[in-house]
């Protein structure tokens, strides 16, 4: 059984210290989802190259199903489910809404991640900004032009 | 709304195969109705377009429906969620069951409180008469819905009644899935679940050789090696270990080699077809006498990936001998169906729950995950299996989009009309779908110890075709002949991608007319519309020319503009696009208006959300897709050898809804494909003075075009 030569890291997931027994090498993504039960961070391609799978790390956008968990111990983590104050949405999260900006939805966690870590940057970013940070994520539903529209609708709340 | 398209048949949609009232509703005890469809949601919105028919024909707010996820054991069996006929079969049968429940109980309060139907009021489902009131949870009893749906109940509406239809209700399962919440399968758990992982061989239809396990074994928390002829596959308690014993299993299999594919796959096509139909013939020899000039032109379209963003999941447990699989198929007792084939179990012993998966745009792997998660299911005693796909699995085994040669040939008369018109396009079927073949459909079934044989993929027939899907031009020509060669061998396994033959089809002929009328030195707008007799056709070509300012349009250098149109399996709906590019060292598309006529509009922003994420599919597609074959099988495995459209190359997109509320509603999924590969090929050309005619326009077939010019 894995738990027997499982280790123990240590890390903050949504502001919560958290313990995951598992080898180091396990992805990210797995102690999320089925340590943590998080299941907002989704699997797209294992290699990084698709998005649905970004989570914050340290305030930096990145994919968990290739960050090994040997190397985040300590560090902060922060998934779909914690990008709002606790148990509300992140204005993001609310201007998806207004906007219907999904079809299927696979992608949005993972676009809001990024959408997240622009808007902490850059508060007030102009379209072509706003896709230039998007571009790591992959959408397939063709759902991008409402997406961008949400980022800037949240970008102009936050303004006013 | 009595249509001729409704009148033709014996009963509306679905109620031909599921006629008794309470396949569709329940009246529960808290207020609320149970709504039953077998079609399910795959992100384009079906649940919430169609709770807001049920709301409207019951009479009730929109928040009382809820609509049941399908499920062969509750559901009524609507065949497949495709084809763009969901709001078509489901939402016809729906209205009319909920019309006659609605009627009946209306008949049940009248008697109640004593008063005639006409004397009722009613409100969200209370009823009201002089200064009594029931509702309809009070009046409905168990037996009111065991009857027949009958059609002629009154879809009159009382007055006071708003209706949700028209509306752009909000999609009901966006909150979770923008929350994160839970909501897909790939999120779902069940107790004492095992993580199971599939190795498939390393191209095409190989056997498995020999196997040395002993390494994947030794991986902790694996629990069980699978082996069942060439069906090979791991459980593990931890997904982790699944996917750490899969590439180890890969790396200790050797395999036999499988057939060369074909090098030059249209030729190959052109060469191999079985069956030459000729799918429409017109024969005018008097027009046919004016011929002055012919023109002729070869197009190709190659394979397409689904390449859905979630690989294909599924869940399954048996319990005795009772089987049930949870399951993001499209069709999920045609699943059953092959299920209970490839498992030699009787159907009755299955049940296939559908869960909502992330988009899929066609037959991807989602039934043969099923059949992965049940065979490893069976080496699991009690305990529930689930199976994700990894990216590989799916880029390399899901079916693809087939690929299509085709060859076009008119004639134009002196003063520059069309009097004949040659279509012929070579391809696979683009069906291979579950429940359609005396063998199952289903990958794992192929390469079992006591395989079954891999059925062909078929095309479904005319008038809405596959292969042949809008082949024959709208257009009025004089003569006519289009002919569809169908090749039934297949070097790669091919399926329905949304759209099906309408993508390649219609990416010809609307290319082609751009040829025909610069041959005649006409407007292109100009010359479609004086071929064209069907005034909603001629429409929505108006009014995109006039969004576009089609006539205002000025030439510059690399910019250029261009049309495309059709009416979707010339019996959905009809579309029109107008695509400004640029081409550099790539194209560019920066701006899609598009005018569109669904007939009965259910949901504006659903439609839109649906043209247009079905036209930036498209761009994508058009500009970048293409599956590359290696020597023996597919070669693009990851997203980097298969790059499809990001953020910042997807263009502004314009809709016009064209209202049509006395017309029925058809679907707006795959309305918007073929137009638009047709436009940005047309405003190539009009950029550039140099045709391109095989997909994708990448640089690379660019030059080519330019260097053959």
């Amino acid at each position: 059984m894995l738990r027997s030569v499982g280790e123990h890291f240590k890390l903050t997931v949504n502001g919560v210290p958290t313990e995951i027994e598992a080898s180091g090498d396990t992805p990210l993504l797995y102690a999320l989802r089925n340590d943590l039960e998080l299941k907002g961070t989704r699997f797209g391609c294992g290699t990084g190259q698709c998005g649905a799978c970004f989570v914050l790390i340290d305030g930096h956008p990145a994919p968990a199903c290739d960050t090994p968990l040997w190397s985040i111990a300590g560090k902060h983590v922060t998934t779909v489910e914690g990008l709002g104050p606790s148990g509300a949405l992140h204005p993001l999260q609310e201007t998806f809404l207004a906007e219907q900006a999904a079809q299927c939805g696979f992608c949005t966690s993972g676009i809001l991640i990024s959408a997240a870590a622009l808007l902490a940057k850059n508060p007030k970013p102009t379209e072509d900004e706003v896709r230039a940070a998007l571009d790591r994520n992959l959408c397939r539903c063709g759902s991008h032009n409402r997406m961008v529209r949400a980022v800037m609708r949240a970008a102009a709340g936050a303004r006013t | 709304m009595n249509t001729v398209a409704d009148a033709r048949l014996r009963r509306a949609g679905s109620l031909e195969k599921n006629p008794r009232l309470c396949q569709w509703l329940r009246l529960e005890r808290d207020g609320t109705v149970s709504v039953f469809s077998g079609k399910v949601e795959i992100g384009q919105g079906i649940l919430t377009a169609l709770a807001q028919i049920a709301a409207d024909e019951l009479g009730v707010a929109l928040e009382r429906i809820r609509m049941v996820a399908a499920d062969t054991s509750l559901s009524p069996n609507e065949g497949v969620t495709s084809g763009s006929l969901s709001i078509q079969d489901s939402g016809s049968a729906l209205r009319r069951a909920c019309a006659h429940a609605r009627a009946l109980l209306l008949e049940r309060a009248a008697e109640r409180l004593g008063v005639p139907v006409s004397g009722l009021r009613v409100k969200d489902g209370t009823v009201r008469a002089g200064g009594r009131s029931t509702s309809y949870w009070e009046c409905a009893d168990k037996a009111l819905f065991d009857r027949d749906v009958e059609e002629h109940a009154s879809l009159s509406r009382l007055p006071g009644e708003q209706r949700v239809v028209g509306t752009s209700s909000p999609r009901r399962d966006l909150p979770d899935k923008i929350a994160g919440r839970p909501r897909f399968i790939q999120d779902m758990v069940l107790p004492r679940v095992l993580h199971g992982r599939v190795v498939r061989p390393p191209h095409g239809f190989a056997g498995l050789d020999s196997l040395d396990d002993a390494k994947a074994r030794s991986i902790p928390g694996v629990v069980a090696i699978v082996r069942d002829g060439g069906f090979l596959g791991v459980l593990a308690e931890r997904e982790d270990a699944a996917i750490a014993a899969q590439l180890a299993l890969r790396d200790a299999a050797s395999w036999k080699e499988s057939a060369p594919l074909p090098r030059d796959i249209y030729g190959w096509l052109k060469a191999n077809a079985i069956d030459h139909r000729v799918i429409s013939e017109k024969v005018d020899g008097e027009a046919r006498s004016r011929e002055a000039r012919t023109l002729a032109a070869s197009y190709s379209k190659p394979y397409i990936s689904h390449a859905s963003i979630g690989p294909s999941c599924a869940l399954a447990q048996f319990e005795g001998d009772k089987l049930t699989v949870w399951s993001h198929s499209q069709g999920i007792f045609n699943l059953r169906r092959d299920l209970s084939l490839a498992l030699d179990m009787p159907e009755e012993a299955v049940v296939v729950r559908h869960v909502e998966g992330a988009g899929c745009y066609g037959h991807n792997g989602a039934d043969d995950v099923a059949l992965d998660a049940t065979l490893l299911a069976r080496a699991a005693g009690s305990r529930p299996v689930r199976v994700q796909w990894m990216r590989d699995d799916e880029f390399g085994w899901a079916p693809c989009g087939p690929a299509m040669a085709l060859e076009l040939r008119a004639s134009l008369d002196p003063s520059g009309n069309i009097v004949a018109w040659q279509h012929d396009l070579w391809s696979n079927g683009h069906s291979s779908r579950p429940g359609r073949s005396d063998q199952p459909a289903l990958l794992a079934s192929w390469y079992l110890a006591r395989p079954y044989q891999r059925p062909s993929a078929i095309n479904m027939p005319l008038p809405a075709g596959a292969a042949d899907r809008n082949a024959i031009p709208l257009y009025d020509f004089p003569n006519q002949r289009v002919v569809n060669h169908y090749v039934r061998e297949m070097p790669v396994r091919t399926s329905a991608l949304r759209s099906l033959g309408a993508y390649a089809n219609v990416f010809a002929i609307e290319s082609f007319m751009n040829e025909l009328a610069q041959a005649a030195g006409a407007d292109p707008i100009a010359f479609r519309l004086r071929h064209l007799s069907d005034p909603r056709a001629q429409a929505v070509l108006e009014a995109v020319a006039r969004r576009a300012n089609w006539n205002g349009w000025t030439p510059r250098e690399g910019r250029g503009c261009g049309i495309g149109f059709a009416k979707y399996k010339n019996l959905g709906a009809y579309c029109a696009v107008v695509a400004e590019v640029e081409v550099g060292h790539e194209v560019r598309v920066h701006r899609l208006n598009l005018a569109v006529d669904v007939g009965l509009v259910i949901n504006p922003d659903g439609v839109r959300n649906q043209i247009e994420g079905g036209a930036i599919q498209s761009i994508s597609w058009t500009l970048k897709e293409q599956v590359k074959l290696g020597e023996r099988g597919i070669a693009s495995l990851g997203w980097e050898d298969y790059p499809i459209l990001k953020f910042s190359e997807v263009p502004s997109v314009e809709i016009e809804l064209l209202d049509r509320p006395d017309l029925p509603s058809v679907g707006a999924g795959e309305a918007a494909q073929g137009p638009t590969a047709a436009a940005i090929a047309n405003a190539v050309e009009n950029a550039l003075g140099v045709r391109v005619r095989d997909l994708p326009l990448t640089p690379d077939r660019i030059i080519a075009a330019i260097e053959r010019e």
